[in-house]
Formats: structure tokens, C-alpha cells, sequence
């Protein structure tokens, strides 16, 4: 029988269908943050249910941690500090790992674990976090849970869940100089809006995909949740095993030989049947820019905002009000926005990829005044590694804050936020109203998107720029 | 897990699509190390005038009177997008909120409903937009979910058949818990275990350093 990639992962780890529904699924990988971590932890500890493979878990703080220079596990939000506490005792009572603040390791959860080779293509991995799709891009079945289902895992090493459909989105073509995964997650977004890939899981593909990068891919894979996905999937290639090699749960010696056998025989079958195909064209996107409050009201940056009449029926829900929100009107042309502020970071966009590229474009260069810019790493090795690079000077200099690696202002959960009605440009994944503060309207775009807007104190086009 | 029974109750209409669970719950909201304290927040961003005070904004369906015993949500597509926080469900279920029926669920969000008692109802989009509009017209109807016989009712005579996967509804019914249940497979998932070791060592090794 002809198998995607999909296929293949999830009969390899299908321990049974007890009810003959739903298949009970073996999870090779977890990994927990302070937000859910602590509260999964100690709801299984007050039932008197250990941990089944403290091996097989990992803990980082990302979410709630403070990221200013000097941090401690005092938080601006009062009682964030409980989350950090309770995620720290947690994990030392079940004997499993934690990049706690203070390790060289530290960083937001999706960023380090491809960081640090814990997740491996063609295995299974669960986090209480729906960006946890980002991590198909090397080939894992990678899915977001919520606490519940993260106790179950950590007390069976299994999940119940239903087998998704799946889908696949050929994209051909190759991406334009100056545009990123980024605007091809966005633009994807746009044609095929927030429910278009409801009940799949997509594997992305073709030669526009294949040309990406890993850190690229992950960009990609990370915005499969906006999709509604069950999860995303790129099938593991040279670049993929490249990437992995040496990392510091990689595989070694002849596991790593078998390993790699495995992993480049994990690819959807020529006469696979998928059950929604997609295909895409990457040479037209543009760097992207959103105007609204969800990511699939996104256009191109030298465009406008729409009027109703010019997007889809089933994307007009919520018009009115997302403008009013985000203090648009149809017509407006998106590079004429001024802004208050400007963010690099979140686990879409936060590597050291995205960091020297936002660097290529601040170097010479100065914030616009009044603009509060900030650069937040995705981990505290990214972080680094910027600083060996000397990037860190580039952004300070530009006027950009340069801050420790964390979730950050990606939706405040420590407490801090933008402002009311600020207007800001974000390296991020959700746009939602008053994800980033009270009020905040939020515009979703390219870390060089952001960095060029920055300078220019309004939404600006990058590809402008001479680097 | 409580049990889910047949039950009538206020229907509360909130028709706007993708609503996300940074709405349901803002992170500002979620204080504790638990799954409780949290219904106070509950769509805090709309349901307050003013970030931190809570005085209701009159506009917001919630604050309607007539509405003050709603155990029933009645939304619009891809409802509980975005974060995959369960406090969004457990905020929805201290409140009150034991049925939610939208044309299309977040599946983590859903997911999240069936852990903590609460059912997701699909239904066509041209089935809620009638129900939501005779909601919205008499504020404080009724409407009833069966569960047991997959069935929703108005009353003025509306009927409505709705589809459950039968294991989610054998667990929303019996309260079991899936954890207690999959722990009495754990001979064969240590044996799965085993066997899968052997054949793929390399997931399996590097995992003490």
C-alpha cells in the first residue's frame, strides 16, 4: 500500500485502536514549558500517577520568563514567579530535565529543541503548545495538546487521538530575493484562509519547500496551527540530515547510520493518496504584511487594505470589527502606516537566520524615533551566537533593545505589553486583538519587514533597502 | 470528570468566527498555578470596559440579564483558534459553559472540551446562524442538549441531529477518565516499548545524556 510520510510515522508508533476508534499512539518526545508544565505536574502528582520516561521529557521556561537583561524568576506579571516555581519543583520531583533560567541552554521551547537535536524526524513529539507544528520541519510528527491530554503522555508515553486527514500542499516555484518562509506562511494563510487545512495534517512540499532551509521550514510549519491543522510535515532530506548531525541527542556512530537509513526512506510514496491536494506558487508571493486581527487578513506590502467586496464571503466575518479594532479604513495603503513599535522574536522567526537578516538590514541604519524596537532571541544560544557574530551591536546600535531569550511580547504573558492602539510591526504568529497588550494592533510580517519598518517609522518593504 | 446528562438551559449567542482563546482567556487572566479561578476572566477583553476593573460592558452579549444563567455557547467558525491553553475550556466550564455549538472547532480546543466534560456540538453554519438569530431576538431561550440520543431542541420546535465520534460519547457520558483507562493497557505499551527499542535504538539512546 502507497503511504505519505504521515502514514508511515503514525503506523510506526500506533500501539492499537483499544475502542477501534481512535488509535492509541506511542510518544518518543515531550517537552513542557512553565505555562502548562507546573499545573500538568502537579495535577498528576496530587492523583498519585508518576511520570512514566522522565528521560523522555524536557522542560524549558520560555513562556512567562522575564527577558531583560539580569532576569530573575521575579516576572512583572505578580504571581508569575509561581509558574516558574511550580514548573521547577515539578520537574526536579518526576526527575525530569529542565533548561531552567539559568542554563546555557534556556530558550523558547520549539527553538531549542531542533537547537539541541531533541527532536529527531520520524519520531513522535507532544507539547502543551499549539506552535509545536513548527517542528515537522524536520520530519517528526509534532503535534500541540493541551494540559490534559500532557498528563495523559507524561503518565502513559501514549496519546488517544484520531487519525487526521491529510493533505498536502505542493508548492513550486522559488521564493523571490528578499521574500521568506514567513510571507509564503502568510500568503498560504491568505489564499486558503484560518480553517484551510481543518482536520489534516499537511505535509508540505515541491521544489520551493525543498529549497528552504531548516530554519526556514520550521518558519513554515510553525503557522500550520493558524491553519487550524492537526499538524505540519516536511519529509527529511539532505538538508535535514545535515542539520541534525552532531547536535547533542543526535544519534551516533552506527545508530546514526541507521538513523539516517530511516529517516530518507520516510517519504510520501509516489501513488500516495492524499485527501486534499494543494498546490501553490511560490514566485508570486511578496513580503506580506497582516491588517486585520487574524492572520489570514494578510496582503501584499504594497497593497492596500481591501475593501469587503474584494476578499472572500467566507472571510467578510468580522471585517467591520477588525478594522474598527485595528484603525484601518479600505484603501488604505499599508506602507503609509505609521508605527509605534517594532518586535523581532516568537518561536516563528527568532533564529539566528532571522536575526542576521534583520542585522543585514539594521546595519548602518537607525530606529526612527519614537519607535520602541526590540530584539528578543529564541534561545539563549541563538542569542550567543549573535553576540560571537557581533549582531548584538548592530541592533543596539540601530536602537533596538537586545533582550534574554523567552516568549516575550509574542502575547505578554510575563506581563509585559505594548501599549493601547500601539501600532506595531511583529516578527510573530497571531495578530489577535490585544494578543500583545490591551489594544494592541498587531501587524504580522517578516523579521526584515520589521527591521525595515523600523527604520522607516511606517510599514516598509524591505527588498527597498540596499543590504 | 462529571458525567454528562441531558440537560436545558440559557443559549448564549457570540457569532463571530475564529474567536481564539487569547479572547477566551487572556494570559493577563491566568494568575495561578491551576485549573480554577479562572471564570472571572472569562472573555475578560470584551466582557469588561476597562483592562483589570470589572465593569461590564453592556454591549457584550454575556452581560445581558437574561443571559446570567448561560450553560450553553452558541459560535461561529474555527471557534477556539490559536493557543492551545486549556485554562480557555476551564474558564468556559467554571462559568458555566457545558455545550458549545459552532460549524467548525480549533481541534486542540476541542480536544480540550472532551477532556473537561464540556461536549462540542457540530452543527451546519446554516443550522447556528437561524438558532443564533432567534437567540439573539429573545435573549434567555432555552435550548436542549441530548447527548445520549445526539439530538438538540429549541423551544419552539426546532430538532436537530448532531454526529460524536461514540468513544468520545461513551467518556463525555461515563466521566471516565482516558488516563485510568490507558493505564490498564501499560503491559502493552511497555511491551510496544520494548520491541520498538530494539528496532529503533537511535530514538531511544541518546535520551540520558
Amino acid at each position: 500500500m502507497q503511504r505519505t510520510i504521515f502514514d508511515k510515522i503514525w503506523d510506526g508508533h500506533r500501539i492499537g485502536s483499544p475502542t477501534g476508534e481512535t488509535d492509541l499512539v506511542f510518544v518518543d518526545r515531550i517537552l513542557l514549558h512553565e505555562r502548562t508544565g507546573g499545573v500538568a505536574l502537579k495535577s498528576l502528582l496530587a492523583r498519585d500517577i508518576a511520570v512514566r520516561d522522565p528521560d523522555h521529557v524536557f522542560a524549558v521556561m520560555d513562556h512567562i520568563v522575564d527577558t531583560f537583561p539580569g532576569r530573575t524568576s521575579e516576572t512583572l506579571m505578580p504571581t508569575g514567579k509561581d509558574f516558574i516555581v511550580a514548573t521547577r519543583e515539578g520537574t526536579h520531583a518526576a526527575g525530569i530535565r529542565l533548561f531552567d533560567l539559568d542554563s546555557p541552554d534556556q530558550g523558547i521551547v520549539h527553538v531549542i529543541s531542533p537547537e539541541l537535536g531533541i527532536v529527531l524526524p520520524g519520531t513522535t513529539l507532544i507539547c502543551p503548545d499549539s506552535h509545536t507544528c513548527s517542528q515537522g520541519a524536520l520530519g517528526a510528527l509534532a503535534w500541540g495538546i493541551g494540559s490534559t491530554e500532557a498528563e495523559h503522555a507524561l503518565a502513559t508515553s501514549t496519546l488517544r487521538v484520531q487519525r487526521p486527514g491529510r493533505m498536502r500542499i505542493t508548492i513550486s516555484g522559488r521564493l523571490a530575493r528578499g521574500v521568506t518562509a514567513k510571507d509564503l506562511a502568510l500568503a498560504l494563510l491568505g489564499r486558503f484562509g484560518v480553517g484551510g487545512a481543518a482536520g489534516h495534517i499537511v505535509e508540505y512540499a515541491g521544489s520551493a519547500v525543498e529549497a528552504l532551509d531548516i530554519e526556514q521550514r520550521l518558519t513554515l510549519c510553525n503557522m500550520g496551527t493558524e491553519f487550524a491543522a492537526f499538524s505540519a510535515i516536511i519529509a527529511p532530506d539532505a538538508t535535514t540530515v545535515d542539520y541534525v548531525k552532531g547536535r547533542r541527542y543526535a544519534p551516533v556512530g552506527d545508530e546514526w547510520d541507521r538513523a539516517v537509513r530511516d529517516w530518507l526512506a520516510l517519504r510520501s510514496d509516489a501513488e500516495a493518496v492524499f485527501d486534499t491536494e494543494l498546490t501553490f506558487d511560490a514566485g508570486d508571493v511578496a513580503p506580506m504584511v497582516t491588517w486585520g486581527t487574524t492572520p489570514q487578513q494578510v496582503v501584499a506590502i504594497d497593497g492596500a487594505v481591501p475593501a469587503v467586496g474584494e476578499i472572500g464571503k467566507a472571510m467578510a466575518e468580522g471585517y467591520p470589527r477588525a478594522l474598527q479594532y485595528m484603525g484601518l479604513e479600505a484603501g488604505t495603503a499599508l506602507e503609509s502606516l505609521t508605527i509605534d513599535a517594532a518586535f523581532i522574536g516568537s518561536c516563528t522567526n527568532s533564529r539566528i537566520s532571522d536575526l542576521r537578516r534583520a542585522a543585514a538590514i539594521l546595519d548602518g541604519r537607525k530606529v526612527a524615533p519614537g519607535v520602541k524596537a526590540i530584539c528578543v532571541p529564541g534561545s539563549s544560544n541563538v542569542k550567543r551566537q549573535a553576540e560571537e557574530e557581533g549582531l548584538h551591536h548592530v541592533f543596539q546600535r540601530a536602537g533596538f533593545e537586545w533582550r534574554e531569550s523567552g516568549c516575550s511580547m509574542c502575547f505578554f504573558a510575563g506581563g509585559e505589553s505594548f501599549g493601547p492602539q500601539d501600532r506595531v510591526v511583529s516578527s510573530t504568529n497571531r495578530n489577535f486583538e490585544s494578543r500583545q497588550g490591551p489594544g494592541t494592533r498587531t501587524h504580522l510580517a517578516s523579521p526584515e519587514t520589521v527591521a525595515a519598518s523600523a527604520i522607516a517609522g511606517h510599514i516598509a518593504d524591505p527588498r527597498k533597502l540596499e543590504i | 470528570m462529571e458525567p454528562f446528562t441531558t440537560f436545558t438551559a440559557v443559549a448564549a449567542p457570540l457569532m463571530r468566527d475564529n474567536v481564539d482563546t487569547d479572547a477566551i482567556i487572556p494570559s493577563r487572566e491566568i494568575r495561578q498555578v491551576s485549573k480554577s479561578g479562572l471564570a472571572d476572566g472569562l472573555f475578560a477583553g470584551w466582557r469588561y470596559l476597562s483592562i483589570g476593573e470589572r465593569d461590564p460592558d453592556p454591549d457584550f452579549m454575556l452581560n445581558d440579564p437574561a443571559l446570567k444563567n448561560a450553560r450553553i455557547l452558541v459560535a461561529g467558525e474555527n471557534f477556539g483558534c490559536g493557543s492551545s491553553r486549556e485554562h480557555a475550556v476551564w474558564a468556559l466550564a467554571e462559568y458555566g459553559f457545558r455545550t458549545i455549538i459552532a460549524p467548525s472547532f480549533n481541534p486542540i480546543f476541542r480536544k480540550n472540551c472532551l477532556a473537561n466534560g464540556v461536549l462540542p456540538v457540530v452543527l451546519a453554519a446554516s443550522i447556528i446562524d437561524p438558532i443564533a438569530r432567534g437567540l439573539a431576538a429573545a435573549p434567555g431561550s432555552l435550548l436542549t442538549v441530548n447527548l445520549e440520543e445526539q439530538i438538540l431542541q429549541d423551544e419552539v420546535g426546532g430538532r436537530w441531529t448532531f454526529e460524536i465520534e461514540s468513544e468520545e460519547k461513551r467518556a463525555l457520558l461515563s466521566g471516565l477518565d482516558p488516563i485510568a483507562l490507558t493505564l490498564t493497557l501499560s503491559d502493552t505499551i511497555a511491551a510496544f516499548r520494548d520491541l520498538d527499542e530494539r528496532e529503533r535504538s537511535w530514538a531511544y539512546s541518546t535520551l540520558s545524556r
